[in-house]
């Protein structure tokens, strides 16, 4: 076959836009067999939390002082440049759109304990443009701190206001470096992992442990587990469930 | 071709030399940054997208405004247009790299931005944006380039140019579609959750865009001995007109939905911007500022004795750049995040540095365009 120059750089071209197409190609969905997926859905871990508003001691701060000093989360000292994986904020602030005075008054001053929700349908991962935040199969939300960019898209799409951006080189206000869990850079988001490290060595999330007055109940969502007995036995709210992003985060009445 | 920009008189230097300046000041600011962080900026964990990303919005608008002549000079073939239209080109062009350039100083970790080439995303509406933007860049510096090239030569464009513009022209809509999606897809954040955000984009840009091409034609009229003849000028302010009246009707269409629905979570938003909300006023002179402008200025477009009179024209011009900043930039992103999603003020005010670096990206963008339009005069001239 005669090539000459016109036509070598046709197959050249064709053959780089190939390449490129190559990754793209790569994520578009696979077909799956049906009962493959159903059965695998059945077996699959899910990682849910339940938190009982009223047990939660009022004033009481351990489950953050603990997640906080074992992830390194610094202490910025500012409202502008905070970094917080787990806080507690008032109940109308929590839940804006249970406007009823009688439901605000029984809860009147108390403090419900926020994280991020790991939701089924999670609308940080949906936006973020490097898949550097993704879902695990087990329900985790997770950061990949070293492919972030730092467009903080996420922030913008997570209703839950879960996600921290670090404004500035956060080590110089962590109190005291954990050395097992890595530090941040400046530059990309934060949040909470349910202590996936620690899940992964068989314990349970730092802030459930530290809890003394058994608010937060944590396992996996099977019939046989407690945090799925007290869900499906108590009235339970979820953090604007209303934008369907499936919250896991399960507040008991 | 590219020879003209190397020689040029007392004013073309001075003009260059004072962008290149000004260039220089918000270099030294983003140096700044790119050793401390974002924190520089006046962002924050509430208001995390402030001046750049409102900044990114307006100028991509003003990218797409270029179909609004490429559209009728090449589909209906309006002769007015015959020697504006390389400026509307070469104005995509510099918008386009303005846009681009305030994406890339607002990321945090900026060395990392081809993570989204490589690990593309079409989940994410970021990746969709980048890769119109990027197409638009080169069909707009292709088309422009191509076509006054072939003036220089004084021969007919290729034929290839024409199936690249009639592409161009629903590629201009889709940048600016795509850019409000970015915002308009988010259910976490009610003030930008309306169908309404790309149509509000592409009118205020069809005003915005155009009423800046108008100053450039009348400066390049004024000191450049390039005139574009004043029909073009005449038919472009009536797209700025039009544009001006679609603008403030969206808006008014949101107003209506959001106060006669009392839904609170939006409304809320809308409250901060408009009249203030638990004593925090931040916005609201600004965006009154903004609607007070839309309406002089379509009073004064409407009128076909002071549109046609250059000064009033380039007053009026000037009015509505000011407006539609104000209104699709700080005034579309800011309102986002105010009050946060658990309810909290946390007022956004640019910090010094910050407005250094935008004024920096803007001297990029009329650097570009002094010299794209350097050549534009040198061929038309030779």
């Amino acid at each position: 076959m005669e090539i000459d120059r016109r036509k070598f750089l046709q197959i050249t071209g064709l053959t780089f836009l190939a390449l490129a197409a190559k990754p793209a190609f790569d994520l578009l969905p696979r077909p799956v067999a049906a009962n493959a997926s159903s059965a695998s859905q059945a077996e699959a871990k899910r990682w849910a939390m339940a938190i009982d508003i009223e047990a939660c001691k009022e004033g009481c701060t351990d489950c953050i002082t603990a997640c906080h000093r074992i992830h390194n989360v610094p202490d910025i000292g500012n409202r502008k440049e905070e970094i917080k994986w787990v806080w507690k904020d008032s109940f109308a602030n929590s839940f804006p759109e249970q406007e009823n005075r009688l439901v605000e008054s029984t809860f009147q001053g108390r403090s419900v304990l926020l994280l991020c929700n790991h939701c089924d349908n999670p609308p940080c991962v949906r936006v973020c443009p490097t898949q550097a935040t993704w879902k695990r199969d087990d329900g985790i939300v997770m950061m990949d701190y070293h492919r972030c960019i730092g467009c903080r898209y996420c922030m913008a799409a997570c209703p839950y206001g879960s996600r921290s951006f670090n404004w500035k080189d956060p080590r110089p206000y962590i109190n005291e470096v954990d050395d097992s869990y890595p530090t941040r850079t400046r530059g990309v988001v934060e949040k909470c992992d349910f202590c996936e490290e620690r899940l992964a060595r068989g314990d349970i999330p730092a802030c459930v442990e530290a809890c003394k007055y058994g608010a937060l109940i944590f396992g996996e969502m099977k019939p046989e587990m407690e945090v799925y007995k007290v869900i499906s036995s108590n009235f339970t709210l979820r953090r604007k469930a209303e934008l369907g992003t499936q919250p896991q985060i399960y507040y008991i009445l | 071709m590219i020879e003209y920009i190397f020689k040029g008189g007392k004013r073309y230097w001075l003009t260059i030399g004072a962008l290149a300046l000004l260039l220089m000041a918000g270099a030294v600011a983003y140096l700044m940054q790119w050793n401390t962080g974002l924190a520089i900026t006046g962002m924050s964990r509430d208001v995390s997208w402030g001046l750049y990303i409102a900044n990114f919005t307006f100028f991509v608008g003003v990218a797409a405004s270029a179909v609004m002549l490429v559209l009728p000079y090449y589909l209906h073939n309006e002769k007015a247009f015959r020697k504006i239209i390389i400026l509307g080109e070469f104005l995509a062009v510099a918008a386009c790299m303005v846009a681009v350039t305030f994406v890339l100083v607002d990321l945090g970790q900026p060395a990392r931005v081809f993570n989204m080439f490589l690990y593309p995303t079409p989940n994410s509406i970021l990746f969709w944006d980048m890769v119109v933007l990027s197409v638009y860049l080169l069909l707009n510096i292709i088309i422009g380039w191509v076509t006054l090239d072939a003036e220089n030569k004084g021969v007919t464009p290729p034929g290839w140019t024409k199936p690249l513009i009639i592409i161009s022209i629903p590629w201009a809509i889709s940048i600016h579609t795509v850019t409000a999606f970015i915002y308009g897809g988010l259910a976490a954040r009610p003030f930008w959750l309306t169908a309404l955000l790309a149509p509000r984009f592409l009118a205020s840009a069809f005003a915005s865009g155009p009423a800046l091409l108008i100053l450039l034609a009348l400066v390049m009229r004024r000191w450049g001995g390039f005139d574009t003849g004043e029909e073009s000028l005449d038919k472009v302010a009536k797209i700025v007109t039009y544009g001006m009246i679609t603008t403030l009707f969206f808006l008014l269409l949101e107003v209506f939905t959001i106060f006669y629905s009392q839904e609170p979570e939006a409304m809320k938003h809308f409250t901060y911007l408009l009249f203030g909300l638990d004593g925090y006023y931040g916005l609201v002179p600004w965006m009154w500022l903004s609607i007070i402008l839309m309406c002089v200025s379509i009073v004064a477009l409407l009128n076909s004795r002071w549109r046609r009179n250059p000064a009033v024209l380039s007053a009026v011009c000037i009015a509505v750049l000011i407006s539609i900043w104000i209104d699709k930039g700080l005034g579309l992103i800011i309102p986002g995040f105010i009050p946060s999603q658990s309810g909290y003020i946390f007022e956004y005010v640019p910090t010094f540095p910050e407005i250094m670096i935008v004024v920096g990206v803007w001297s990029l963008g009329g650097l570009v365009l002094a010299l794209l339009y350097k050549v534009v005069l040198g061929v038309r001239k030779s």
